[in-house]
């Protein structure tokens, strides 16, 4: 699925990576606990969460995922939007709570990125 | 690349804006160098962890990485408060992190299982009062 068409699907707004639109993700992962990110994403997953802070895109860049939507209205600051632009990370940023934005991805047709060993 | 590469790191405590530093410029140097993919992710995720660990758990440390032709050696290397029960320690979900450290987004109980998931081995040498070294290896 198409980062324009997901933005479009959650009604979210481009925070950084505008030239990443037409990039495509297999999958998706909604958490807010980077530890399980950390332990059960897949690379190339597209990530969802309500942890606004610098170790949301630290473990995204760590994990070699380039493209992270954040749920609930959280807002990422401006150290956090810089280091998202040094890492090559596209951040959105919707209102939509975790489950409404996972439902209505998973409804498009983006399945769930868990690995299968996890 | 025939010859060893050492990085060294020194991860200073309770900075958790700081965490995972050590672990970016580990990860820069890996791509420079051309390995592959896979291994890249997996000494990234595996450092990271150790790295968040020292911040959460042992008020900083010292993180030395080997690049050899035929592996990556990771040694962590605290002087926090040592783990009484590794065995304990290991099993996921088990976790003694602040509620601090939770609100960061960590303190699971993820961090030793998946380190090891991810690691060819991991060791760990740790003495309560003392401190905590902890071993893994990345083979190419």
């Amino acid at each position: 699925m198409r980062i324009r068409e997901i933005q479009i699907l959650l009604n979210a707004t481009l925070l950084c990576g505008a030239d990443m639109l037409d990039d495509e993700v297999a999958s998706g992962f909604g958490a807010d606990l980077m530890s399980d990110v950390l332990a059960f994403t897949d690379s190339g997953t597209l990530l969802l969460t309500g942890l606004c802070n610098l170790q949301t895109i630290r473990t995204a860049d760590m994990l070699d995922i380039s493209h992270v939507v954040f749920v609930r209205g959280k807002c990422p600051d401006e150290s956090m939007l810089q280091l998202a632009r040094e890492c090559g990370i596209c951040v959105l940023a919707t209102s939509y709570t975790m489950f409404k934005s996972c439902g209505l991805l998973y409804a498009a047709g983006l399945p769930g990125g868990e690995r299968d060993d996890g | 690349m025939d010859e060893s590469l050492t990085l060294h790191f020194t991860v200073p405590p309770d900075d958790f804006t700081r965490a995972g530093e050590a672990s970016s410029s580990t990860k820069a140097t890996l791509k420079q160098l051309g390995l592959p993919a896979d291994v890249i992710r997996r000494v990234s995720i595996v450092m990271y962890e150790g790295e968040i660990n020292m911040v959460i758990h042992a008020n900083g440390g010292e993180i030395t990485v080997t690049i050899s032709p035929d592996q990556i050696t990771m040694v962590l290397k605290d002087a926090g408060p040592g783990i009484p029960d590794i065995q304990q320690a290991m099993q996921a979900g088990w976790s003694t992190a602040s509620g601090a450290a939770r609100d960061l987004g960590f303190g699971a109980g993820m961090g030793l299982p998946n380190m090891k998931k991810c690691a060819d081995t991991l060791d760990i040498d740790s003495t309560v009062g003392v401190g905590t070294t902890v071993t893994a290896v990345v083979r190419l």
